[in-house]
């Protein structure tokens, strides 16, 4: 069987796992169509895998690396780091707290997490809500939270110390944390 | 004594990091005094775990599908290397 062809069986068999996978993380079709075919053609160069691996680790190995260099390449686009987007105070992050340093609205008990997790309502204000972060915030977050990356990857891969990142990941979560607050449990 | 800022600030790090033993004390002191940076630690690990729900529900959802347009676009892209690949090693086949 020619490169081509194996190529071709992967996309038809693959192609549907590996889209909602890279979706799952960009978040926009048509990135996750780009990186899904950046993938096979990557594949195809790459002549085909070895060892115990199935076709689909294998797909999603390469996969994970594209959808890596295309975060890279969104942090880049998005504007050079602000002061902003790093500073431990800055603007937004004063509303959660009282000049003593308590909390300006407590946070409250969300109820039973194992019925939370089986609610779609949940689900879909979380995406909601990182829509609504900014979009470096929501990169992160998804790089850290959802994709999973440990830290060394993320400071490597976007070119930010480990404090900086640990801050962005903080403000991402406490957005997040808000705005769930009100808009799922505002609905209750 | 830590205030609720300082302690949020920890609980977040505490996920992407080992923090300190002086850290963690003050932390834990902390929560055990307070209700609502209990709650805020309790909301963190629910947003994590939700984050990977979300990303599964995602990647298990069967409605969701490669569009056609793409799928044929991608076949094509993958044609055309083939061949541009192809012509610049006529002795080479592309076998397995």
């Amino acid at each position: 069987m020619t490169a081509a062809e194996n190529t071709h069986d992967w996309l038809a068999e693959h192609g549907d796992y590996l889209y909602r996978f890279a979706l799952a993380r960009l978040r926009d079709p048509h990135l996750a169509e780009d990186v899904v075919q950046e993938t096979m053609l990557a594949a195809m160069q790459g002549g085909g895998h070895s060892g115990k691996s199935s076709a689909r680790t294998w797909l999603t190995g390469i996969l994970k690396h594209k959808i890596i260099d295309q975060f890279r390449r969104q942090q880049r686009e998005t504007s050079l780091e602000t002061p902003d987007d790093i500073a431990d105070d800055a603007p937004g992050m004063d509303e959660f707290f009282l000049d003593d340093g308590h909390w300006n609205e407590p946070p409250q008990s969300w109820g039973d997490p194992g019925s939370l997790m089986q609610q779609d309502q949940f689900l879909q204000t979380l995406q909601d809500c990182m829509d609504k972060l900014p979009k470096k915030l929501a990169q992160i977050f998804l790089l850290r939270d959802v994709h999973e990356s440990d830290n060394e990857e993320i400071c490597k891969e976007l070119e930010i110390t480990a404090t900086n990142a640990w801050v962005m990941l903080y403000r991402a979560r406490m957005g997040l944390r808000k705005c769930l607050e009100l808009n799922w449990m505002g609905g209750h | 004594m830590l205030d609720c800022k300082h302690a949020s600030r920890l609980v977040s790090q505490s996920m992407d990091r080992r923090l300190s033993l002086r850290e963690r004390l003050g932390l834990r002191l902390h929560l055990l005094l307070c209700d609502a940076c209990t709650q805020f630690s309790k909301q963190m690990a629910l947003l994590q775990q939700a984050a990977r729900q979300w990303r599964s529900r995602i990647e298990n959802d069967t409605r969701v599908s490669l569009p056609d347009d793409a799928r044929q676009r991608i076949a094509a892209a993958v044609a055309l290397k083939t061949e541009s690949l192809a012509r610049q090693n006529p002795d080479q086949n592309l076998t397995d």
